[in-house]
């Protein structure tokens, strides 16, 4: 028995141990919020287009029975990291052919209509969210956020925050060949 | 003396006010009541250890209208806080549900207590079950005797 016990202050050091490793991994993000949409159907929503834009407004139904996966960006032209991560999705619209939507987040409609015009405009529906209401639905914390939304509606991946800089972008472009929507690039 | 209680008053009644502005309230103070209460258990997903009835934050006041309306609608307390449940997960609650997930969190405090008190109680009745000694072995009693011996020796000498 006291031999045994002799081994308790050992256990207990390697279990707490082994808790404090766990808490230093660099990789392992505390402020990340787990999202509770993947795997899931999208959510239910539908949105009139921006007053002042020409493209179409964004329902529930055109994330799906698009032939391939597609990307849906929350976006407003009052989000500074927003216009950073604009042409990272403009050269993934352009040079990659993925299909790109977006929900204008809580925005003015004339600060939309010139904040598009002025750095072009990637979306192929853009959805006017004023209130903030399909904001909710997505379960969003801020702008931007990314989803990928597999063919048959299913969300299969979300992006919390710009994916600006390398890191991010290499991690958005591989979630999307693991969806489906690109070829693996050939290193 | 007064002035300075005075002060220190004054200062303390900004720490009461909410982050609920006027025109989120509703008009029926139960209802208010209860929309209050629902707020207090859910985190504001974008400054994490606050509720969302103390938040700045532009989506804890979109939460705050969302928790009202549901009420006004006619949900109870917990409908209200499901719905908004569904939509951001357990991580939204403030007070973290038993799911398996969290049955480390749940079980760890009492199962530690539960160890401790088993290894306080054992280590009593050990002690108890010895006893307290009230005269010396006889082993100890010739050690003394031959203590005593020998100092006499060395004191003859």
């Amino acid at each position: 028995m006291t031999r045994t016990l002799a081994f308790l202050p050992l256990f207990i050091a390697v279990v707490f141990g082994g808790f404090f490793l766990w808490g230093l991994n660099p990789d392992r993000d505390p402020n990340e919020i787990p999202s509770v949409l993947i795997s899931q159907p999208a959510p239910e929503f539908e949105l009139d287009p921006v007053v002042g834009v020409e493209t179409p407004g964004l329902s529930r139904s055109d994330l799906a029975g698009n032939g391939t996966p597609v990307v849906l960006n929350v976006f407003a032209s009052w989000c500074v990291p927003c216009r950073a991560e604009h042409a990272v999705l403009t050269s993934l619209v352009e040079r990659d052919g993925i299909q790109l939507f977006g929900i204008n987040y809580k925005d003015k409609p004339a600060d939309a209509a010139r904040w598009l015009s002025e750095l072009g405009n990637p979306y192929s529906r853009i959805g006017s969210d004023l209130s903030g209401r399909a904001g909710i639905e997505w379960g969003i914390s801020g702008v931007p956020e990314s989803f990928i939304i597999g063919e048959d509606g299913t969300v299969l991946y979300r992006y919390v925050g710009p994916v600006v800089g390398e890191a991010a972008i290499s991690k958005f472009r591989e979630a999307l060949v693991q969806a489906g929507a690109l070829e693996r690039e050939e290193p | 003396m007064s002035r300075l209680m005075i002060l220190l008053l004054a200062l303390t009644l900004p720490m009461t006010a909410m982050a609920v502005e006027p025109d989120e309230m509703l008009e029926d103070p139960v209802l208010e009541a209860r929309a209050r209460e629902v707020s207090r258990g859910l985190r504001c997903v974008v400054c994490l250890n606050q509720d969302i009835d103390s938040s700045n934050a532009g989506v804890a006041r979109d939460l705050r209208l969302l928790v009202r309306e549901r009420i006004v609608a006619g949900d109870s307390n917990s409908e209200t806080l499901a719905f908004i449940q569904a939509r951001y997960g357990d991580y939204v609650l403030l007070k973290p549900p038993l799911n398996t997930r969290t049955y480390v969190l749940w079980l760890a405090p009492p199962a530690m207590l539960v160890i401790a008190l088993g290894f306080g109680a054992a280590t009593l009745m050990r002690r108890r079950k010895r006893g307290i000694a009230t005269e010396l072995s006889p082993a100890e009693e010739r050690e003394i005797h031959q203590f005593i011996e020998r100092q006499k020796a060395e004191k003859d000498t």
